[in-house]
């Protein structure tokens, strides 16, 4: 608690006048909060006195310890913390919190912000507001039950006195904290600001040039650093010539950093930094280096023959990690099977912001400046780096220009720290667009081979489910060959179909480059496969696609996977009539299988995940020369409570352009270990022409709140491959499907044999 | 030495005549509003006004701009905010906000020219700038509502 005060303090001296309001209600057991997710009990005591502040005229100051890119999460927890508390929403300034384990966690990933904070926040609010309240009756010598907050005011109400927070901060301060039982959370329908469309908080700084990010710190001082890393992962500098690069007018210095080596974790990849005046000389300096690079084991990573690999790797029976019946035996006695399979490729976050980070380290202090997801994990990096204890390190957050979960990585940040440590002088490391694509944490490459088998009465009794990816979990320890449970469980070891015989198999498949999250995981591919499967599925049984997918959903009822390894989370069972109720809503938004002009066609996806619900419907229209557009998007969302209405729109209206993004246009290739991709001209990305007119439906509901940011992703390239389908009579199995179709193709629209 | 005006103000630079503008602004300058995406004019972060058009600073270098004038964001609103800047907020448009100085530099060049652009007017003029969030769809129709149409 002395660390609290003292950075409390040192607050109130920064912004002169702030009054906190020093409750720790919360340090003895996690376990007495209600509501709150068991990864959010795995943080450390929770300490609420650190997220509300007032000054002198009783304005608030409510912090933000999640990271905001683009999400709108500075805007929406601490609303939520606004309304229990009865504060004017006008009268409340959001402040970015520091990298500190006394806000719990904050590693800004896995679309759980909102999930695991949510109540917390509320039960601050409501403690705050309690306070205020005693503190007014105290004033009055009344009882606290006749004082009731409202709008920044507490109102006495027999007699309608009123006194501002301002007034009745000082005296809140001085009270004890009452235990959690002896608040009261607000109603729903007293929510201000919970469930309603609020702006966002960075909106003026946004659309005027003042919001910064990572590349906007400036010190005086301050260094441009610019790299050249090992163009494949895990190779090293064998020379390296300056000459060209210190004659640079800016260029001051030039400096070789150590290679990295495998396990990746989340280490700096080493190579030569060029340190200039600014970044331009910087980036200039290090495109000028004459480097000779000892490429190592992974120069032998070719995407096209890796694919081949990954191929015949599914084609091959793989681990079992989910058995149900005899599949092998069902298929065998089917009359109509079905084979397909699916490939995806790696794909790059390419947030619009490359990663970029200050930091400036002394003898006795280290000051980070970054767009982290997670700006605990660099305090441990750099006490690595520079042997300065936790209390001798701070990490500002600032706002991050797009992460997709490349940010949650901190190896950029450890460059600009091992720099600064060398140089002794504030260092701002900038990535450009090219070192962005070409040292990523990828997405995974994918291959997928699905298998059904449909009896005599036309049920589908079988289906089988083969898996070849490299796993997430190689970036931290090299010898792991095989997709883990927290990805398989993804939308693929947890389909929700009620088929009778099933497998679910994993292949080998090792990793040659650094293998990351981005935004919905596994179930892009995940989804990708199933999804499309599934419609191949109702075009052999002559069904329509909604009709089957409903009925392989089976009858309403719960799920559960624990027994095949997946984690189970309290308070959120996996309800199949949840998907369903998303799917009907959706079909019937979009007008689903009504009369469509000619060449254009509907598709239909679903997928549960993030603990959300989400189902969508894409419009194509296909001209004859196979060049193709979508029209139209409805995306349907049950993520349980919404706080904030509007973000939870944009985040799925964005959902939706990343989804045609990743299904259209982006790929990454790797030949003789190096990212052949290097900017946007290669790396395509959807643009303003290919946007649709996209229709976003939330699900009122009073489930507790779900995943927001990612859920919306995973549905959107099987729809589309669905209506593609629809509108040509041809299955595209593989991503990116680029932007004119191949219609001479003339392979059947599935591998279909009749017994 | 170059002489160009840049919101307004006089400046003078007498450095390396092949930096692009992109990094004088920035680095020199201190205005960070404008924003490096890619370098190579593909993303259109960087986006700025040179005598009134919209142009890609990254793209522009130092010793092209004797006597030009130069609006950034920051100086986009000098005299009260921009009909897209209100537009923005109406409708909401940011998300992480990084590409979105590059947006509406591009959209106020597109309305300066045609005030009422129809959708593929659009299309053809903001093309260029990316934004990975999927802002698109509030973008269009905030230019809509600036040029005081529909949206």
């Amino acid at each position: 608690m002395k660390t609290i005060k003292q950075v409390s303090r040192r607050d109130f001296l920064k912004t002169g006048g702030v009054f906190v309001i020093g409750v720790s209600l919360f340090g003895c057991g996690e376990e007495k909060i209600p509501g709150v997710a068991k990864k959010a009990t795995l943080t450390g005591p929770w300490s609420p006195d650190v997220f509300v502040s007032f000054d002198a005229e009783g304005n608030a100051t409510i912090i933000s310890h999640r990271s905001e890119m683009g999400q709108g999460i500075r805007t929406g927890l601490p609303a939520v913390l606004a309304d229990e508390m009865e504060a004017d929403w006008n009268r409340v300034t959001v402040q970015q919190a520091t990298g500190d384990a006394r806000y719990g966690d904050q590693n800004t990933d896995g679309s759980w912000s909102v999930r695991g904070f949510m109540q917390r926040m509320r039960d601050t609010g409501a403690t705050v507001r309690l306070m205020l309240e005693q503190s007014a009756a105290q004033q009055w010598g009344v009882d606290v039950s006749e004082c009731k907050a409202s709008l920044h005011t507490i109102i006495h109400e027999p007699t309608g006195r009123v006194l501002e927070f301002k007034d009745v901060v000082a005296g809140a301060a001085q009270l004890p904290v009452p235990d959690v039982e002896q608040i009261t959370l607000k109603s729903p329908d007293q929510f201000r600001y919970i469930g309603k469309a609020l702006p966002i908080v960075d909106m003026h700084d946004m659309t005027h040039g003042g919001a910064v990010y990572g590349a906007d710190i400036r010190i005086p001082g301050m260094k441009f650093a610019a790299i050249a890393r090992p163009p494949v992962v895990f190779g090293k500098v064998s020379t390296f010539n300056a000459d060209k690069a210190m004659a640079v007018n800016g260029v001051e210095q030039v400096i070789e950093l150590p290679a990295a080596e495998a396990p990746a974790m989340f280490k700096a990849l080493g190579g030569i930094a060029v340190i200039a005046s600014n970044s331009w000389a910087a980036l200039r300096g290090r495109d000028l280096l004459d480097i000779e690079w000892d490429d190592g084991a992974n120069a032998d990573y070719d995407s096209a023959r890796y694919k081949q690999a990954l191929l015949e790797t599914v084609r091959k029976p793989g681990t079992v990690l989910r058995k149900q019946g005899d599949v092998d035996q069902a298929l065998g006695s089917s009359v109509t099977t079905l084979e397909a399979e699916y490939y995806a490729p790696h794909l790059a976050h390419a947030s619009m912001e490359p990663p970029a980070a200050v930091a400036s380290v002394t003898a006795d202090f280290c000051e980070i400046w970054a767009p982290t997801q997670n700006p605990q994990s660099l305090i441990p990096m750099a006490e690595k780096v520079t042997g300065l204890k936790p209390e001798q390190i701070r990490v500002n957050v600032t706002l991050l220009g797009g992460a997709f979960g490349r940010k949650s990585k901190c190896d950029f940040v450890e460059e600009a720290v091992l720099l600064s440590k060398k140089l002794a002088a504030p260092v701002l490391v900038q990535w450009s667009r090219e070192d962005d694509i070409r040292h990523d944490y990828y997405h995974t490459v994918s291959a997928q081979q699905l298998s059904a088998g449909i009896n005599d009465e036309g049920v589908v009794h079988s289906w089988r489910h083969r898996l070849a990816y490299p796993s997430i979990m190689s970036t931290f320890d090299a010898s792991v060959g095989e997709a883990a449970a927290f990805e398989t469980g993804l939308g693929a070891l947890n389909v929700p179909y009620a088929i009778e015989n099933l497998s679910i198999e994993a292949g080998q498949a090792e990793a040659k480059v650094r293998i990351g999250w981005l935004r919905s995981v596994c179930n892009i591919f995940q989804s990708f496969g199933v999804n499309c499967f599934t419609d191949e599925i109702a075009h052999a049984r002559g069904l329509s696609p909604k009709e089957n997918l409903l009925e392989l959903l089976g009858s309403d009822r719960t799920l559960d996977f624990t027994d095949v390894g997946l984690e189970e989370t309290e308070n959120y069972p996996f309800e199949t009539g949840r998907l369903r109720n998303v799917i009907n809503q959706v079909t019937d938004k979009a007008s689903f299988g009504r009369e469509l002009p000619p060449g254009h066609g509907q598709g239909l996806a679903a997928q549960y995940s993030f603990l959300s619900y989400v189902a969508a419907v894409v419009e194509v229209a296909v001209e004859s020369d196979g060049s193709w557009t979508v029209p139209r998007v409805d995306i349907v969302i049950d993520c349980g409570q919404v706080v904030n209405t509007d973000r939870v729109k944009s985040q799925q209206e964005g959902a939706v352009v990343f989804g045609l993004s990743l299904a259209r246009d982006s790929e990454i290739t790797a030949a003789n270990g190096k990212i052949v991709q290097g900017n946007f001209n290669n790396y395509r990305v959807s643009r303003i022409s290919m946007t649709p007119e996209t229709h976003v439906h939330l699900v009122e509901s009073s489930a507790p709140p779900a995943g927001v940011g990612e859920p919306g992703v995973p549905p959107i390239a099987p729809a589309l491959a669905n209506a593609l389908f629809a509108a040509t009579g041809k299955r595209f199995r593989e991503l990116p499907l680029g932007k004119k179709l191949d219609l001479k193709v003339t392979e059947q629209a599935s591998e279909q044999s009749d017994a | 030495m170059i002489n160009l005006t840049v919101n307004g103000q006089a400046k003078q630079y007498d450095g390396d005549g092949e930096m692009p503008l992109l990094w004088y602004l920035r680095d020199l300058l201190t205005l960070t509003g404008t924003k490096f995406g890619c370098g190579k004019g593909l993303c259109g972060a960087c986006t700025v006004h040179l005598d009134g058009q919209a142009v890609r600073s990254c793209s522009v270098s130092m010793d092209r701009l004797e006597g030009a004038t130069i609006t950034t964001i920051e100086g986009l609103g000098a005299t009260g905010d921009h009909p897209l800047q209100i537009a923005w907020a109406e409708h909401n448009v940011p998300q992480c906000g990084y590409c979105q100085s590059g947006q509406i530099m591009q959209a106020a060049s597109l309305l300066a020219v045609t005030p009422k652009p129809d959708d593929q007017q659009i299309n053809d003029a903001m093309g260029g700038v990316i934004c990975r969030c999927g802002t698109y769809q509030r973008i269009r129709a905030a230019i809509k509502s600036a040029a005081g149409g529909d949206s």
